[in-house]
C-alpha cells in the first residue's frame, strides 16, 4: 500500500471520515517522511510527540462524529506564526530561544478545526528574502531538481520550507505568509498552489510582523481544492487585529469547479518585461488559451504604475520592518548579548542576532523614514501605492480577474543570486503589486521549463473575491495536467 | 499688567508654553486590556501587547477616545473626526516596542482656548494648540540592584493626553494658573485625576526670554517638573539663567533641561544636536481613527457644568463675590461640597466656614475635602443653628471641632453637651451681678479704661462656657456699668 502521506488534503480528509485509516496512521507516515527528508532542511522544529498525541484525540473525535473540518490532518506551519509552547524563531538567531506563551489566531483556528501541527517550517529570516537562503538555520533545498543537473536549487522564499514540505509530501498543506510574494513565488518554484488572501482576510495576531500593512497569511497545498479548504479554516474576524475584516467567510471549496463562462480575464500589458524568456511568454499564452476555452473572455488591460511597484515596495516594506523589528533589543526575550552599557548592549545584541539581509532592510527602512528623507522616499512611496491601488480599482471595473506569470523565472541554484540583492529583489516583480493593493492572488502550477522545473501562473482578484480566483485556478490546474514530483531523490534510507 | 523682569540691560519678557501629559481615567490601557491600577506590584499589569512581544497588535480602547474628545470639548477645542496614530521610534529599555504610539500630524483635537484666573480678579486667555493621544512608557528602576537597572512595565501602554499650549504665558504665576485650570477642567470632566504625586499629570515647560516686542528667543524645554510649586521655581530660575547668558553676550543653546527640586535649578539634559530623529510614520497596525459628528455631540451632551460657568452661577444664584465663587469652583469637590451645604442654609456663611474653619482643619490633618469628617449636610445644619440663634458663633467653633473629630450631627453635640445659647436676660443678669460684686477693682478701673469692657464680656462668656447670647451680654453690661441704672 502506498504511504498515506501521498494523499492530498481532501483525499486524506475523506479517508479519515470514511475510517479507511486512522489519523495516527496518517500522522505516522507523515512523521516518517519528515524524518527521512531532513536533507531538505524544511523544518526548524519537528513536533512528532504533539502530532501523535493530537492524532489520538482526533481519532477519538472521528469515532464520536465530533470531528472538525480538518480533523486529524497534518499541517506544517511557517516559523513566523507564534505557536504556544513550541519554539518560534522567525528563522533568526534573534529568536532562536523564543517559546511563545500564546498561539496565533490563524493556527488557533486550524487546531480548533481539528488540524494537527507537524512542525515549524524554515523560512527566510523574518520573512525577508526570495530564496530561503537568509535563514539562520540554513537554506531549504527545493525537492525539484533539473533533469540534467543535480545541483541543489532554492525553493523560493520566504515561505521556502512551507512550499518545499508540501511539494515533498510532508504534511497535506502548510501555512505561509506573503508580504511581497513570499507564498506565491515559492509555490511557483515548487509546483505547489499558494494563495495570498485579501489583506484583512486572515488575522495577523500572533504572526511575527515583517511589514504590517502588507503581511498576510495564506495556505500552500498540492492542489486548488485543498487550498480552498485550508483557507476557509484559517479565516476569521479577529477583534485582536483591527485590520482584520468582518466580511463573511464564504465556502471557498464550492467555488472550485464553478464555471468561468462569460467572465473577463485582464492581461496587464505592463507585466510584459524586457528580456522575458520565451518559456514564460509561452506559459502565459497557454494560460490564456485554457481560460478562453473554458468560456472566459481575454481582455488586454493597462496598469500604468506597475513599473513603480517594486521600488515602492522596497521603501514601504523596509520602513515598516525597521520599526517592527525595534522590539528585538535583548531586554525582555530572545537573543541577548550583555554589556555594562545599554547602548552597547543594543548594538551587540542586534549586530549578532540579525543576519545580513535583515540588517540591510533595517538600514534602508531607517534611512527612508529619517528626517529630511521621509518626504522624498516614504511619503512619495505611499502616494505611489495609492496610484497603484487606483490602477487596480479601475481595471476591476472592466475585468473579473488578472492573469500574469507568478515569477520571471523558475527556481535558481543555491548561492546563484545570494550576493546580488537587486537581482534577488527582481524575483518579486510580478507578486508585489497585489500586496501593495491588498488584493488576493494565487499561484498555480502551469507547466515545466526546459529543465523540467515547475512554472506558475498568477491570478489576481478583486478584494475579498478569493472564490473567483479558485474557480479560475481550478481551470488552469485541470488544463495543465501538471504532474507532481515522482523522483524523491532526497530521501535518506 | 506687566510681568517684565529687570535685567542689567533693561526689561525682559518671559515667554512660556506648556505641554501637559495627562493620564486618562480609564480601567484599561490605550491599546490593551491591562489594568491601569496605580501602585500594583511591579510588572503585574502587563499584557503581551504592553511587553512588545512578537506578533502582538494594539487595539484601541474606545473609552480613551471618548475621554480625549470630552477633554477637547472642555478646552473649547476643535474635535478632529479623522485622526492618525503614528509611531515615534526610539530605543529605551522602558519602551518595549521600540516605538511609542502617538499622534503626530493629525491629532484627535485641534485648536482651543481656556481662561485662566489670576490674583482673584484678572482673567487671561491661553490658546491650546492641540491635544493628542499617546501611550505611556514603562519605568526604569535604578535603585533595585547595585549594578543592574530594572524595568517596570505596569505603566507601559497607559493612555495619556498630551495637551500643548501656545506660548501665551509670561510669568510663573500664569503658568501655574494655566496648569491648575487645565487640571481643574479635567477633574470636572473626570478625564484625569490630576494627581501630580502619582505622575498622572506631568508637565514640560518651554521657556524663552526676549526684549518686549522682539522676535521669540531660543527656548529651552524643562522636563521633570512634578509640582505646581516647582513649576514656578523652575520658570523663575530658567528665565534668570537665560537673561544672564544673553546679557553676558552669549547665546542660548536650544536644550532639553531637567529641573532639580533639591537645588531649585535646571540643568542641561541634551542639546538639539543630540535630539533623537524619531522617524514618525503612521502606525500600519492601526486604521485611521474616524468618528461622526453625532458621536461628538453625544459626548457634548454628557459634559458637566465646567468651572467658568459654575463660578458665574455661584455669583448669580448664591450672591457670592466673584472672588469667593472662584475659590469654591477651583476644586470640583469644594464646589460640590458647597452646593450641598448651602442647600437651605445661609450661602455666604457656608462659604466663609468652608474657606475658614474647614480648610484650616483639613490642612492640619492633611485631608482632602471629600474625606472631611464634617459632611456638607452637617455643616449646613451647624450654620442654621447659628443663624436661628440656637448656638452662639463662638460655641459653633467648638462644636465644629467636635464634629471634625467625631463626625457627629451638630444638634446631637449641642444637646448632649448643653451648648444652647443662653438668651434669658434674667439668667445673664444674675451672672453679671455676680461678676460686678466680686470684682470691685475692675469696676473702678473701667472708669479710666473704657476698653476694659471686653474683660467683663469675657468673664460672662467664661462663666456661661460661651453660651450667652453676646448681644444680650453687651446690653446688660452697658446698662449695669455705664448707664448704672
Amino acid at each position: 500500500m502506498a504511504k498515506l502521506n501521498e494523499l492530498c488534503l481532501h483525499e486524506a480528509r475523506d479517508g479519515l471520515k470514511n475510517k479507511s485509516f486512522s489519523s495516527r496512521e496518517l500522522i505516522t507516515d507523515h512523521i516518517d517522511m519528515m524524518e527521512s527528508s531532513r536533507s531538505l532542511n524544511a523544518f526548524i522544529t519537528e513536533t512528532p510527540e504533539i502530532a501523535l498525541k493530537s492524532a489520538d484525540s482526533s481519532d477519538e473525535k472521528i469515532s464520536k462524529n465530533t470531528n472538525g473540518p480538518l480533523e486529524g490532518l497534518p499541517i506544517g506551519v511557517k516559523d513566523m506564526f507564534c505557536t504556544k509552547g513550541v519554539l518560534t524563531t522567525a528563522s533568526s538567531k534573534m529568536l532562536s530561544n523564543f517559546i511563545p506563551p500564546y498561539e496565533s489566531t490563524v493556527t488557533n483556528n486550524l487546531w480548533d478545526n481539528g488540524a494537527i501541527l507537524l512542525g515549524k517550517l524554515n523560512n527566510d529570516e523574518f520573512a525577508m528574502g526570495s530564496s530561503n537562503e537568509t535563514s539562520f538555520y540554513g537554506p531549504v533545498i527545493n525537492p525539484w531538481i533539473k533533469n540534467n543537473d543535480k545541483s541543489p536549487l532554492v525553493p523560493g522564499g520566504s515561505s521556502g520550507g512551507s512550499a518545499a514540505s508540501v511539494a515533498a509530501h510532508i504534511g497535506v498543506g502548510s501555512l505561509g505568509t506573503d508580504t511581497g510574494g513570499s507564498i506565491r513565488q515559492p509555490a511557483a518554484f515548487t509546483g505547489s498552489v499558494g494563495l495570498k488572501p485579501t489583506y484583512g482576510r486572515c488575522s495577523r495576531w500572533g504572526i511575527i510582523a515583517f511589514a504590517s500593512s502588507l503581511d498576510q497569511a495564506g495556505p500552500i497545498t498540492r492542489n486548488v481544492k485543498d487550498n480552498s479548504i485550508l483557507l476557509e479554516s484559517m479565516c476569521s474576524h479577529d477583534l485582536k487585529d483591527t485590520t482584520s475584516s468582518s466580511k463573511e467567510i464564504p465556502n471557498f471549496e464550492k467555488a472550485v469547479g464553478k464555471s468561468i463562462k462569460g467572465l473577463k480575464v485582464g492581461i496587464p500589458l505592463e507585466f510584459i518585461q524586457d528580456g522575458m524568456s520565451d518559456e514564460i511568454l509561452k506559459m502565459w499564452e497557454n494560460g490564456k488559451e485554457w481560460l478562453k476555452k473554458s468560456g472566459a473572455e481575454i481582455v488586454d488591460v493597462s496598469l500604468p504604475h506597475t513599473k513603480y511597484a517594486l521600488p515602492c515596495y522596497y521603501i514601504i516594506a523596509p520602513a515598516e520592518a525597521s520599526s517592527n523589528l525595534a522590539r528585538y533589543d535583548g531586554v525582555r526575550f530572545g537573543h541577548s548579548v550583555s554589556s555594562d552599557d545599554i547602548n552597547n548592549m543594543y548594538e551587540l545584541t542586534r549586530s549578532d542576532g540579525f543576519g545580513e539581509e535583515v540588517k540591510r532592510r533595517i538600514m534602508m527602512g531607517t534611512y527612508v523614514l529619517s528626517s529630511g528623507y521621509y518626504d522624498a522616499y516614504y511619503l512619495k512611496a505611499q502616494k505611489v501605492r495609492s496610484l497603484i491601488s487606483n490602477d487596480y480599482n479601475e481595471v476591476f471595473n472592466k475585468v473579473d480577474v488578472l492573469l500574469t506569470p507568478s515569477t520571471p523565472n523558475s527556481a535558481f541554484a543555491i548561492n546563484e543570486k545570494y550576493d546580488d540583492p537587486l537581482s534577488m529583489y527582481l524575483n518579486d516583480v510580478f507578486t508585489v503589486p497585489a500586496n501593495l493593493a491588498g488584493l488576493p492572488a494565487i499561484s498555480v502550477p502551469s507547466s515545466k521549463d526546459k529543465n523540467g522545473l515547475p512554472l506558475g501562473l498568477q491570478l489576481i482578484g478583486k478584494p475579498f473575491d478569493e472564490e473567483t480566483l479558485y474557480s479560475f485556478a481550478n481551470i488552469i490546474e485541470e488544463s495543465s495536467s501538471f504532474e507532481s514530483i515522482d523522483n524523491k531523490w532526497w530521501l535518506q534510507k | 499688567m506687566s510681568n517684565l523682569l529687570k535685567g542689567k540691560t533693561g526689561d525682559w519678557e518671559i515667554v512660556i508654553g506648556i505641554e501637559i501629559h495627562a493620564q486618562i481615567i480609564s480601567q484599561s490601557k490605550l491599546f490593551s486590556g491591562s489594568s491601569t491600577l496605580f501602585g500594583s506590584e511591579h510588572n503585574t499589569q502587563v499584557s503581551f501587547v504592553d511587553a512588545g512581544m512578537p506578533g502582538m497588535l494594539p487595539v484601541i480602547n474606545s473609552v480613551c477616545i471618548e475621554q480625549a474628545v470630552k477633554t477637547g470639548l472642555g478646552l473649547n477645542a476643535k474635535i478632529n473626526n479623522f485622526s492618525i496614530f503614528d509611531r515615534k521610534n526610539y530605543f529605551y529599555p522602558d519602551l518595549p516596542q521600540g516605538y511609542q504610539i502617538s499622534q503626530f500630524e493629525q491629532p484627535i483635537v485641534g485648536n482651543g482656548e481656556i481662561m485662566i484666573d489670576l490674583d482673584g480678579n484678572t482673567i487671561k486667555k491661553v490658546r491650546i494648540e492641540r491635544l493628542h493621544l499617546e501611550q505611556d512608557a514603562g519605568k526604569s528602576l535604578h535603585d533595585q540592584h547595585p549594578s543592574y537597572s530594572y524595568v517596570d512595565l505596569n505603566r507601559s501602554g497607559i493612555a495619556l493626553m498630551e495637551i500643548v499650549s501656545m506660548p501665551d504665558m509670561s510669568s510663573a504665576e500664569e503658568a501655574q494658573a494655566y496648569i491648575k485650570k487645565v487640571r481643574n477642567i479635567m477633574k470636572y470632566l473626570q478625564t484625569c485625576d490630576g494627581n501630580m504625586d502619582e505622575g498622572s499629570l506631568r508637565a514640560d515647560i518651554n521657556v524663552s526670554v526676549r526684549k518686549p516686542g522682539n522676535e521669540l528667543g531660543i527656548r529651552c524645554e524643562i522636563k521633570n517638573v512634578n509640582s505646581i510649586k516647582f513649576i514656578g521655581q523652575a520658570i523663575e530660575y530658567e528665565a534668570k539663567r537665560q537673561i544672564d547668558i544673553i546679557e553676558d553676550g552669549k547665546v542660548i543653546k536650544q536644550q532639553t533641561r531637567l529641573f532639580d527640586p533639591k537645588k531649585g535649578q535646571t540643568r542641561a539634559m541634551r542639546s538639539k544636536e543630540e535630539a533623537h530623529d524619531y522617524r514618525y510614520f503612521p502606525d500600519p497596525d492601526l486604521l485611521p481613527l474616524v468618528f461622526t459628528d453625532e458621536f461628538v455631540e453625544s459626548i457634548r451632551k454628557t459634559l458637566p457644568e465646567l468651572p467658568d460657568l459654575k463660578k458665574q452661577r455661584f455669583v448669580d444664584e448664591y450672591g457670592l463675590s466673584p472672588y469667593d465663587a472662584g475659590l469654591l469652583v477651583s476644586e470640583k469637590d469644594t464646589a460640590d461640597y458647597f452646593e450641598i451645604a448651602a442647600t437651605g442654609s445661609n450661602s455666604k456663611l457656608v462659604c466663609n466656614w468652608i474657606a475658614g474653619e474647614l480648610f484650616s482643619f483639613l490642612n492640619k490633618e492633611n485631608k482632602r475635602i471629600d474625606e472631611s469628617p464634617v459632611t456638607p449636610v452637617n455643616l449646613g445644619k451647624l450654620i442654621n443653628l447659628i443663624d436661628n440663634g440656637t448656638i452662639t458663633g463662638r460655641i459653633a467653633k467648638d462644636i465644629f471641632e467636635m464634629m471634625f473629630k467625631s463626625g457627629d450631627d451638630p444638634m446631637t453635640i449641642v444637646d448632649s453637651n448643653n451648648m444652647r445659647q443662653v438668651s434669658d436676660e434674667g439668667e445673664i443678669e444674675k451672672i453679671v451681678d455676680l461678676i460686678i460684686t466680686s470684682n470691685p477693682d475692675q469696676v473702678k478701673a473701667l472708669e479710666i479704661k473704657p476698653n476694659l469692657m471686653g474683660w467683663f464680656v469675657g468673664q460672662v462668656m467664661k462663666e456661661t462656657q460661651g453660651k450667652a447670647n453676646p448681644k444680650a451680654v453687651n446690653e446688660i453690661l452697658i446698662k449695669k456699668l455705664i448707664i448704672k441704672d
